[in-house]
């Protein structure tokens, strides 16, 4: 099919499609982009009237003649509608949560009718990985299609092309359109799990110095997390209630972790010292701890918190590693 | 990359669902329903029985039978169809093994593909109905299936939607194919047909008169209802006792039945003088046979017909559609001598039956010498001889006219005819027998002349020197009121007649006129549109002679600018936007002007919200107008009402 083969061949596709992507902002489907070819069934409506045709001429129906030709008028009038049903949509891209390596990214189109009339069983398909969806815009309305791209790699995931088809209303007909949108989601390196390496107070001249146990005065009870040694496990309010809970010091709030490049083996290829560092920037922040970020050309100071991890993890996913 | 996970609009991979079945099943049902009446009960019965299986396994979510259990009904359907008419091949069993066939269709109907066949399938079963009657009500049944098939069809495309919608869009399909469908309806090339051969019931239970008449058959052809032809005359209408309608003439008696026989065509001669002259077209039903009715005598030949040497029209083609051709006819023309050879076939008796008419007719023959003086005792034998008019003849036997005239005295016009034509025969006067109608009856709505089967007639003709051939009715001399007043009201009361001519409905008949004016004029503007009407059409809107070329080229450029303006249609519609957004629009423009426009990502609640912020002195009002439009744009809300208020708001916001 000649889909499949300008699939291949993304500039012989701008040529052809009369456009360049990515497309910013809300796109319009002008009818200049909303192709059209009969589909297999309209083929074989098409033999029927012949068929029709042939048996009215030879028997002399005059009724046989106009349900022919109401038929074939209905096609025809399909056909338009079948191209109705996508021009004019319009499609804009909404905000793709990142997403670690190896999920989906879920990436959101936003599909406006901007019509009297409602526009069903529109589907829309994600040409690179086939994720696909039938949404059903009510009159005047729109609809949200989420399509889940795998993400298979860190960094930034352009949507890519986007094919939305219909062949409502007589399924004679199937018409398409594509989209580009400037949609992208942010994949952060897959995490690997690994304990997190032990706390490392920092002092000014950068140098390593022996952990600080920070359990010198008893400040309360938290909740267990898989990373809190059991020696600080309150055993007996774990016996009066079914919650593990963790006896918290105030030593170790002012600790800092540092996550740094060094701490890692010299032979480790990049990819899985970056997921190594996801895996502990999930371990560090699920400690409560203040941790930052050692990477060569780059430092993140220690904090905590969504955005923190958040700007953590980007960081690690938009590396590119020391020239 | 291509990537090859299963396309969900692909019909072959969607599968049908109950809701869809119901619709197939209920929309084939509609366009079989016709069928089940003429075909036989068991078959019939198989076919609803297929359907009902269908829909119980669609109920029970169980998986379909088999290929070869719906291969072994299939077979014995065929079995079933072959004993009940001894072919497969023919329109009726044609017929009933494509209705059979849809029901095992919906057997093997797992997905939408399946099922989109079936419902062409159910297209096509629409046109079969079209080779037993184009009527007006079958139309409209066959329309509403039409409306059923494509809801149907959009049902299967759109599987969430609500069956309400899909009727509004195929109500919406249809009436904008109307307009294509109109013109190509006018102005496709019309061929006449047939292509190939037809089989050989394609024209069974067609009724009207035969080729021969024997005692019984046109009794039995008299309670039909059904129409024979329609007359229109230019000016007046004949007087009743002129509204003899010719057609076959019959020469050869055998005894019991009387046949045209042979004959050949004369080059068509007009008749001189004559006393009135009446111009009329004629619009005959298909009787699939050759001749044509004109009233007597027809002084001009219609187009592709010719007249046969004793005076009947014959059409070159047998008359197998509702035929129109337009017809002269003089009242008494001129005596034409007649060749001898046709005069002694016109006296051949059969030897050895009816000795009793035989022995009559010499008697005759002995006391008055010219023949004149014999037509006068026969016709005084008639009038006076107490004979009967009935629906319901007496059997007869071997000597017919003997047992009708002396015994039985009780007859149809066929009895009166024969009889009357075989005593001028025995006496030496050389006759025939005329069969065709006389009488009909006048629509007052249209001015249509209606002749029904029931008025179908028979009367002699007899030779006289001078004279020519002279018409005697002998059903007029026996029983005067039969010409004057019709059939109804000349057989004694009691006696079966046609529903529509029965006395006491009156207010059924001012109905049935205007039913038959409608249909009158649905049979010449629609049934009637042939290759000859076209190219009447044509030469009316100035195109002279014009071939399928000529006819295509006009085609297809006028398909083409009303797909253009469909287009257009669709893409204004597009164009504007909707009152929701309208109002909104509105709203931000005189927002703008105060100051507050609003920024592109800014969604209507965020918007709302500083703009209320900005102006306090309206903030309510906009907080409001804010509110309608979320609800009427991404709410459950919707509907005229809200929308008015949304515009009311609008309008009314005032910003100082």
């Amino acid at each position: 099919m000649i889909g499949a083969f300008l699939d291949r061949r993304p500039r012989l596709a701008n040529w052809v499609y009369g456009f360049t992507p990515p497309e910013r902002g809300t796109v319009v489907l002008v009818h200049r982009r909303v192709y059209i070819v009969p589909a297999r069934l309209g083929w074989l409506f098409g033999a029927t009237l012949v068929i029709l045709l042939i048996g009215s001429i030879n028997y002399a129906l005059s009724l046989g003649f106009a349900l022919t030709f109401l038929l074939a008028g209905m096609g025809l009038a399909g056909m338009v509608h079948t191209a109705r049903n996508l021009a004019r949509l319009a499609v804009s891209a909404g905000r793709a949560e990142p997403v670690f390596a190896g999920e989906s990214a879920q990436f959101r189109l936003h599909l406006d009718g901007r019509s009297g009339f409602d526009r069903p069983a529109i589907l829309a398909r994600h040409i690179g990985s086939g994720a696909q969806l039938v949404v059903d815009l009510p009159a005047g309305g729109g609809a949200e299609v989420v399509l889940a791209v795998p993400a298979r790699r860190r960094g930034w995931l352009p949507l890519g092309r986007v094919m939305l088809e219909t062949r409502f209303p007589l399924g004679l007909f199937r018409s398409w359109s594509y989209v580009e949108p400037d949609a992208r989601c942010l994949v952060y390196p897959r995490p690997e799990r690994s304990p997190l390496p032990p706390s490392i107070a920092e002092t000014a001249a950068g140098a390593l110095r022996s952990p600080v146990p920070g359990n010198d005065d008893f400040a309360g009870l938290r909740g267990y997390q898989l990373s809190d040694s059991p020696r600080h496990v309150a055993w007996k309010a774990v016996a009066r209630s079914d919650d593990m809970l963790t006896k918290q010091f105030t030593g170790e709030a002012a600790a800092e972790l540092w996550l740094d490049w060094r701490l890692l083996a010299p032979g480790l290829g990049l990819e899985s010292r970056l997921s190594r560092f996801a895996g502990w920037v999930l371990a560090a922040e699920r400690s409560g701890a203040q941790y930052g970020l050692r990477l060569p050309g780059l430092e993140i100071a220690a904090g905590r918190g969504e955005s923190h991890r958040g700007a953590c993890l980007q960081a690690l996913a938009l590396y590119e590693g020391t020239p | 990359m291509t990537a090859t996970t299963p396309h969900p609009l692909a019909p072959e991979l969607r599968l049908v669902s109950a809701r869809d079945l119901v619709w197939l099943i209920g929309s084939l049902l509609l366009v079989i329903a016709p069928h089940a009446l003429r075909a036989p009960w068991w078959l019939t019965l198989l076919t609803l029985c297929l359907f009902t299986w269908r829909f119980y396994y669609a109920l029970n979510r169980a998986p379909l039978p088999s290929r070869w259990l719906v291969l072994g009904v299939a077979l014995v359907a065929m079995l079933g169809v072959w004993i009940e008419y001894r072919t497969l091949f023919g329109r009726q069993p044609g017929i009933v093994l494509l209705s059979l066939f849809a029901g095992l269709k919906l057997l093997e109907t797992r997905s939408h593909r399946d099922a989109a066949v079936a419902a062409f399938l159910g297209y096509f079963l629409i046109i079969t109905n079209f080779l037993y009657t184009q009527s007006m009500p079958t139309a409209a049944l066959m329309g509403v299936a039409l409306f059923a098939i494509t809801t149907t069809l959009i049902g299967f495309s759109a599987p969430q939607r609500a069956p309400r919608a899909n009727a509004r869009t195929a109500a919406l399909l249809l009436a904008h194919a109307a307009p294509a469908a109109l013109v190509l309806f006018l102005l496709f090339p019309r061929v006449q047909g047939p292509l190939w051969g037809l089989p050989q019931d394609a024209y069974t239970g067609m009724t009207g008169l035969s080729e021969t008449m024997s005692p019984g058959n046109l009794s039995s052809l008299a309670q039909s209802d059904a129409i024979a032809f329609r007359a229109e005359f230019e000016a007046e209408l004949p007087p009743p006792v002129l509204r003899y309608w010719r057609g076959p003439v019959l020469w050869d008696f055998d005894g019991r039945t009387w046949s045209i026989g042979p004959g050949y065509l004369v080059r068509f001669e007009p008749p001189r003088g004559g006393r009135a002259t009446y111009r009329y077209a004629v619009v005959l039903e298909p009787h699939n046979r050759h001749w044509l009715f004109a009233l007597e005598t027809a002084a001009s030949v219609p187009e592709r017909a010719r007249m046969r040497f004793d005076g009947q029209l014959i059409s070159l083609a047998p008359v197998r559609a509702r035929m129109r051709y337009e017809v002269v006819s003089v009242v008494a023309p001129e005596a034409e001598e007649e060749h001898i050879s046709t005069l002694r076939r016109a006296l051949r008796v059969p030897p050895g039956f009816n000795p009793r008419a035989v022995a009559l007719a010499a008697q005759w023959r002995a006391a008055a010498a010219p023949d004149d003086q014999v037509l006068l005792r026969a016709i005084d034998f008639f009038r006076a001889g107490g004979y009967a008019y009935t629906l319901e003849p007496p059997l007869l036997g071997a000597h017919s006219v003997d047992e009708f005239l002396f015994s039985t005295k009780a007859g149809f016009c066929e009895h009166f005819a024969s009889a009357f034509t075989f005593l001028m025969r025995a006496a030496g006067i050389p006759a025939r027998v005329v069969t065709g109608y006389q009488g009909g009856e006048l629509n007052p709505i249209d001015r249509v002349f209606t002749v029904r089967q029931s008025e179908a007639h028979a009367w002699s003709e007899v030779y006289l020197r001078g004279r020519g051939w002279v018409r005697v009715d002998p059903t007029g001399l026996a029983v005067p009121g039969r010409i004057e007043s019709g059939l109804a009201r000349s057989v004694p009361a009691g006696e079966p007649l046609p529903l529509l001519m029965q006395q006491r409905l009156e207010w059924l008949r001012g109905m049935r006129y205007q039913w038959e004016a409608l249909a009158h004029k649905w049979n010449l503007l629609v049934l009637g549109y042939n290759p000859e009407r076209q190219r009447d059409l044509m030469s009316f809107v100035g195109m002279r002679d014009a071939d399928w070329r000529n006819l295509t080229a006009v085609l297809f450029s006028v398909l083409g600018v009303l797909t253009l303006l469909l287009l257009a249609w669709s893409l204004g519609r597009l164009a504007r936007p909707d009152p929701v957004q309208r109002a909104w629009s509105a709203f931000t423009r005189k927002l703008a002007e105060r100051g507050v426009a609003r920024a592109p990502h800014e969604g209507p609640r965020d918007y709302a919200t500083r703009a209320a912020r900005a102006l306090p002195a309206a903030a309510w009002s906009i907080l409001r107008i804010g509110a309608l439009y979320i609800g009427l744009r991404y709410g459950r809300r919707s509907g005229a009402r809200e929308l008015a208020r949304l515009r009311r708001r609008v309008r009314e916001l005032r910003l100082v």
